[in-house]
């Protein structure tokens, strides 16, 4: 923060002083969350949030389910990309179990995980247009990500809240229309993201409106514990996929944008070229995607097809068994990360060899960076504190636990 | 400058702090170490400035109930991450349930803030010297810590989910 904005936050005169509930801007401020500011006029003196509207207490329900009913429950964190928080949380289950992951299921997930990536961010930028004025913006790309969700549909059979995949793999291989809309919207969606990208990104309104709207440095930044786009806006290199990579990341030749500023305008750009690298992404893995199976060779987590469980005795008792929970897990302590929409999305999961964990945390980036959100906008307009909350992308769910 | 694996960091802090080094096992890959509690700001500020070992990130911080374990019934673990290594830790410190305080990290991680407030939410563990420890997803007058293991979630008189069906031997619930 300038000096000159500092000097207006402290200088305030106390009779000048309004308290203001923040919103209703973001969807969530209709009372999910809560932001009530102190303002001197336009200028934001200092700000309070409140988060825990809708708590859903995913972590104590978590400790009375089994694994495979917990995949659920992660839908609901971020809710834009639910197919990434699914597959980090059935990855940190493999992982506990120690089950080799076939290459064509990695390579499933990866295209899966980049179009949820694409899909939030999606979202994200174009709802920075619309608080910058611009609604086109939001509503030319929804035709894209419904092409995502139908993606997801034909995988899932679920749209938003999708509990994609199984411990072990897919509930089923991609289908030939999958394939189809796939080859389809790889082919179409880089035309309309350069049209989407055309109206924002070099647009003088747009620029003006947010450079310099809400910016953090890369130390701040980092002392918050900041990750995903937010964090690498500042300056700051820092991407699960590369540090740690899972599910064969490290096959696949993608850039890691960055920033300088660490404002609105960088987090959007950070955005836009993610999708770009993404898109990257998805074409080297689709055109690489590996002859297999769709899972593991996992019947103690897995659920057999369901002809066999009527014909076939063991189908039937490791049908029993998953459903029932009764299958042994080993004792540990597992912390596995994934690079969520909105940053590093972390699971710590302690085993005590029951059914369900007995403990299980999540690190939800969202909750994590939103507590900087007071320092980001204090000393400026309440406009730019508008633009700053959909720029960092606050999903409701994430704040929770 | 040399990458230092998980043996380094670990005899980088018995050195520095033997006696407060309680415990330590490798479990997949992330170095577990248990620390006096009151020593944990100690050794995180030498980590987060160590020239070499640098831990500079906070990832996490999780509280843990283990009503079972007497003197030692609540954990809260530190999960760090050291960038220019690529190395994660966890550093745990053990409570007495007669005296949930440890000291804050917050001076050291902005970030430590709402990961203070969330532990105390749900475990009632104080942070001395937290600069707001309140609620922050439950209820300001709540009187309980919801994530407790003395409270059971669900309708208990059912029986598909009694924990002695879960691999548990629990009768206290």
């Amino acid at each position: 923060m300038s000096q000159e904005l500092k000097d207006i936050a402290q200088n305030a005169d106390p009779a000048n002083v309004a308290t203001i509930n923040f919103g209703p801007t973001h969807p969530s401020t209709h009372g999910i969350f809560q932001n009530i500011l102190k303002v001197d006029g336009e200028k934001i003196i200092s700000s309070e949030q409140t988060v825990g509207y809708i708590h859903r207490a995913f972590e104590k329900l978590a400790e009375r389910r089994p694994y495979n009913q917990i995949t659920p429950i992660t839908d609901r964190l971020n809710y834009c990309s639910s197919p990434i928080n699914n597959i980090g949380w059935e990855m940190t289950v493999e992982k506990l179990i120690g089950v080799d992951i076939p290459k064509r299921v990695q390579y499933m997930r990866v295209i899966i995980m980049e179009l949820a990536r694409i899909a939030d961010h999606l979202i994200c930028n174009s709802v920075i247009g619309v608080d910058a004025g611009a609604l086109t913006s939001f509503f030319y790309p929804f035709s894209e990500r419904e092409k995502i969700y139908e993606l997801y549909e034909e995988l899932s059979g679920a749209r938003l809240t999708t509990n994609m995949g199984r411990i072990g793999g897919f509930e089923r291989d991609f289908t030939p229309v999958f394939h189809q809309k796939l080859k389809s919207f790889l082919k179409t969606f880089p035309k309309a993201f350069e049209e989407f990208d055309s109206m924002l990104a070099r647009n003088r309104i747009f620029m003006d409106r947010t450079k310099g709207a809400g910016p953090i440095s890369a130390e701040r930044a980092l002392s918050y514990s900041f990750s995903g786009p937010n964090l690498r806006a500042a300056g700051v290199d820092y991407d699960v996929r590369a540090m740690n990579p899972y599910s064969s990341y490290e096959d696949f030749d993608f850039i890691i944008p960055v920033g300088v500023n660490g404002d609105t305008y960088d987090r959007f750009m950070v955005r836009q070229e993610e999708i770009r690298q993404s898109l990257r992404i998805i074409e080297q893995a689709y055109q690489n995607l590996p002859e297999g199976d769709y899972k593991a060779d996992l019947p103690d987590f897995y659920l057999p097809p369901k002809a066999d469980v009527y014909n076939n005795m063991e189908a039937l008792i490791y049908h029993f068994k998953i459903v029932m929970g009764e299958t042994e897990l080993p004792v540990g302590e597992v912390y596995h990360a994934v690079e969520g929409g909105n940053g590093e999305l972390g699971y710590y999961l302690i085993s005590d060899g029951g059914r369900t964990p007995y403990r299980l945390q999540f690190r939800r980036p969202c909750f994590i960076y939103y507590q900087a959100y007071p320092e980001m906008i204090k000393g400026m307009p309440i406009s730019d504190a508008v633009l700053t909350l959909s720029s960092i992308n606050v999903i409701a769910g994430e704040l929770d636990a | 400058m040399e990458m230092q694996n998980n043996q380094d960091f670990l005899a980088a802090i018995q050195a520095q702090f033997g006696a407060d080094v309680l415990a330590h096992d490798i479990a997949f890959d992330i170095l577990n170490i248990e620390i006096t509690p009151s020593q944990i700001h100690l050794v995180i500020e030498w980590l987060q400035q160590h020239p070499t070992l640098n831990v500079n990130y906070l990832t996490n911080i999780a509280g843990i109930h283990y009503p079972e374990s007497a003197g030692r019934e609540f954990a809260v673990v530190y999960q760090l991450h050291s960038w220019k290594n690529n190395i994660r830790l966890r550093i745990k410190g053990y409570l007495p349930k007669e005296n949930l305080h440890i000291a804050t990290v917050t001076d050291l991680f902005a970030g430590a803030n709402w990961m203070e407030r969330e532990t105390y939410d749900f475990f009632g563990i104080c942070f001395d010297g937290h600069p707001d420890l309140r609620r922050i997803l439950n209820m300001e007058d709540m009187d309980y810590f919801p994530m407790r293991k003395e409270y059971v979630l669900e309708d208990a008189t059912r029986e598909d989910k009694d924990d002695r069906f879960f691999g548990r031997n629990n009768n206290e619930l």
